[in-house]
C-alpha cells in the first residue's frame, strides 16, 4: 500500500503544479506512514525526475516509450493504471489540470475509486473516514467532502497547497513500462500547437497575474499590461468581453466560462468585476484593482485598489517595480 | 447521427451562495436556476451540427427531480427534438455518469455531449467516468468540433495551448467556448417545445462514491485598502513588505 503521484513534465521539467502534488502525496504518505511514488508523464528528464526527492517522493516510475511525450488519454489511464497496481496505492494524486482531469475521471470508473477534484487542503483522515476540502459553487464556497471505498483519487487545485522542498534529497528512478500498444494511442493527438506566452510565463500556473479589461480601451494599449507583467515575472490575462471583441485570445480568458485562476497577486486593470469575472479570479491570495470608477463592483473583493487612470497608473507601477529590483 | 447533450440544473450565476442552517445543503430558497452555461456550448453545437448534416436529433438528458423541467424545456425551444430526465438527485459525479452511460447505451447515440463542468459543484470529472464506462474515447475541454461522416474532429486545450484530435463515433466530449455562440430561445421555439418528448425515468446502478459533510463559505476579505493615484508606487511597497507577494 503507497501514495501514488502523477507528475506531469513538459520539455524536460516538472511542472509547477505537479510538485505542490508530489508535496502533496507524500504529506499524506507520511499521514498513512507509508511512501509515496510518481509516476511522470509527458516529456521526462531523469535529472529532474530524481530532484522529487526535495519533495518527499522515494521512487519515480518513468516510461521512456516515445509517444508519452504528448497527452494521449488512454495511455495516460492505462500507464497510472498499471503503475497504480504495481504498487499496490490506495491513494492516487494528480494536478486538477485538463490532463488530471480527464485521467483522473477515468481512473476512477477503472480502478473502482472515489475521486475528488478541485482539492485545496491536506485530507482529514480519522480512522475510516477520510476527508477532503474542495472549491466549489466557482470559488464562492468550499465543502468537506468524504471519499468511500478503498481506493481514492484526489486533484490538487493549482497553487492552493505549497510544496515543501527539502534541498539535497532524491528519488530513485526507475523504469517502468506499461507494455502499452498501438491500440492505447489511437486517440493520439494529430498535432500539438503551443501559444506563444507572453513572457514565457503559463497562465494556468502562474503565481502573478496582470489582467486587462475594456478599460483598456483597444488592443494596441495592451503594451502597459505586458510591460508591468514582464516586471513582475507575470502572465497577462483578460476579462470576457476583450476576448470576445478579439483584442486578446481566447486562451487568455478568465472568468465563469474562461480560465479559473488562483495566483498569489492578481492586478486587474480597467475590469469592473463582474461576478462571472471574479468567479475566474476570486480564489487569488491578493487581488489588487486599478479603475477610474471608484463605484467599480471589484473593488469589494479587492485587497488594494487605486482609483485612477490605468494609462497614468500603470506606468508608474512598472517603473516602481523596475526601481524596486 | 444521434445525439445526447447533457445539461446540468445551476444555481445562477449571480445568485448569493448560502447554506441550509446545518450547512450540509445548498439553500435553493429564492434562488434562480439555468442551464449549466458551459452545457449550453454543447447543447447549441449539437443543434448546429444537425441541421448542417440536414438529418438527425438531439436529445436533452438531465439527472434531477421535476424542479429542472422548466430548464429541460428551455433546452427543447432552443432547438432540441426530445428529452429524458433521470428522476433523481444528481447526489456526485459517478452516480450521474452511471445515468449518463446507461441512457447513452439503451438509446446507441453516436455524439455525448457536456460542458466543461458545473458551476455549482465544479467537478469535472463526468465526461471521462461516462467515457471509460463505455469504453469510448473522451476529449476534455473541446474548444471546436466538426464532424466528417463518423469522423469528429476536435480541438483540445492543454495547459499552454492545443490539440488537434480526430476520434470516430461514439465519443464524448466536453465543451466549453469558443466552440459556439450559445442560442437563446425565441417564440416559435418556446410555443413547440411545450408539446415536444419528455420522457421521465428512473434512476439505476449503485449509489454515490462520495458525500459532502460540510459546506463553507470563504473567510470575508478585510476590505480594500485604497492607494492614491498620484502615488502609486506605493501599491508595489505594500506588495512586497505587506503582502509578501512580489
Amino acid at each position: 500500500m503507497s501514495v501514488l503521484v502523477v507528475v506531469e513534465c513538459a520539455d524536460g521539467e516538472v511542472k509547477k503544479s505537479s510538485l505542490e502534488v508530489a508535496s502533496y502525496g507524500a504529506q499524506v504518505a507520511a499521514q498513512l506512514g507509508t511512501t509515496a511514488t510518481a509516476i511522470a508523464v509527458g516529456e521526462a528528464n531523469e535529472t529532474n525526475l530524481a530532484k522529487l526527492g526535495e519533495q518527499g517522493i522515494s521512487k519515480v516510475l518513468y516510461d521512456a516509450e516515445p509517444r508519452l511525450k504528448d497527452f494521449v488519454n488512454n495511455a495516460y489511464t492505462k500507464l497510472i493504471a498499471t503503475a497504480a497496481e504495481q504498487e499496490q496505492a490506495k491513494i492516487i494524486v494528480l494536478a486538477n489540470s485538463n490532463i488530471g482531469a480527464a485521467v483522473g475521471s477515468r481512473l476512477s470508473v477503472r480502478l473502482k475509486a472515489s475521486l475528488a477534484t478541485n482539492v485545496v487542503e491536506l485530507p482529514k483522515i480519522s480512522g475510516d473516514q477520510f476527508t477532503v476540502k474542495r472549491g466549489a459553487f466557482s470559488g464562492k464556497a468550499f465543502s468537506d467532502v468524504v471519499l468511500s471505498g478503498d481506493r481514492k483519487i484526489i486533484a490538487v487545485k493549482k497553487n492552493s497547497t505549497e510544496a515543501q522542498h527539502e534541498a539535497g534529497k532524491t528519488a530513485e528512478v526507475t523504469s517502468f513500462s506499461a507494455q502499452l500498444s498501438d491500440a492505447d494511442f489511437a486517440d493520439a493527438p494529430k498535432q500539438v500547437i503551443m501559444q506563444d506566452q507572453a513572457g514565457g510565463v503559463l497562465l494556468p500556473e502562474a503565481e502573478r497575474v496582470v489582467s486587462g479589461g475594456r478599460g483598456m480601451k483597444g488592443p494596441e494599449n495592451w503594451g502597459l499590461i505586458e510591460d508591468l507583467a514582464k516586471a513582475l515575472g507575470a502572465a497577462t490575462a483578460c476579462s470576457k468581453p476583450v476576448s470576445d471583441v478579439d483584442w486578446r485570445p481566447h486562451h487568455e480568458h478568465v472568468g465563469q466560462t474562461g480560465i479559473t485562476v488562483s495566483p498569489n497577486l492578481y492586478i486587474a486593470c480597467g475590469i469592473s468585476g463582474a461576478i462571472q469575472h471574479l468567479a475566474g479570479v476570486n480564489s487569488s491570495k491578493v487581488i489588487v484593482v486599478i479603475n477610474k470608477d471608484p463605484e467599480a463592483p471589484f473593488f469589494k473583493a479587492a485587497d488594494y485598489g487605486i482609483v485612477g487612470d490605468v494609462f497614468d497608473v500603470l506606468p508608474k507601477l512598472t517603473a516602481a517595480v523596475k526601481a524596486l529590483n | 447521427m444521434k445525439f445526447l447533450v447533457c445539461i446540468s440544473n445551476v444555481p445562477d450565476t449571480t445568485t448569493k451562495i448560502t447554506f441550509t442552517p446545518d450547512n450540509k445543503e445548498f439553500n435553493k430558497a429564492g434562488v434562480q436556476f439555468v442551464i449549466n452555461p458551459w452545457d449550453e456550448y454543447a447543447l447549441t453545437r449539437a443543434i448546429e451540427l444537425k441541421e448542417a448534416a440536414g438529418s438527425g436529433t438531439v436529445t436533452v438528458l438531465n439527472v434531477g427531480q421535476a424542479d429542472t423541467e422548466p430548464n429541460i424545456r428551455k433546452a427543447l425551444a432552443i432547438g432540441a427534438d426530445d428529452a429524458i430526465r433521470v428522476d433523481a438527485a444528481p447526489t456526485d459525479a459517478y452516480f450521474v455518469a452511471e445515468q449518463i452511460a446507461a441512457i447513452a447505451k439503451e438509446g446507441a447515440y453516436d455524439v455525448i455531449l457536456m460542458g466543461k463542468e458545473s458551476i455549482d459543484y465544479n467537478g469535472f470529472q463526468v465526461h471521462g467516468m461516462v467515457g471509460e464506462m463505455l469504453g469510448i474515447p473522451t476529449v476534455a475541454p473541446a474548444m471546436k468540433l466538426d464532424l466528417s461522416g463518423n469522423t469528429a474532429t476536435l480541438e483540445r486545450e492543454i495547459e499552454g495551448g492545443k490539440e488537434i484530435v480526430t476520434v470516430n463515433t461514439p465519443f464524448v466530449a466536453s465543451c466549453q467556448q469558443p466552440m459556439c455562440e450559445p442560442r437563446i430561445p425565441n417564440m416559435r421555439g418556446i410555443m413547440t417545445a411545450r408539446t415536444k418528448p419528455l420522457k421521465v425515468v428512473p434512476a439505476v446502478g449503485e449509489p454515490a462514491r462520495t458525500t459532502v459533510a460540510e459546506y463553507a463559505l470563504p473567510p470575508k476579505k478585510q476590505g480594500v485598502k485604497l492607494i492614491d493615484a498620484e502615488n502609486a508606487g506605493e501599491l508595489i511597497k505594500l506588495l512586497r513588505n505587506e503582502a509578501k507577494v512580489i
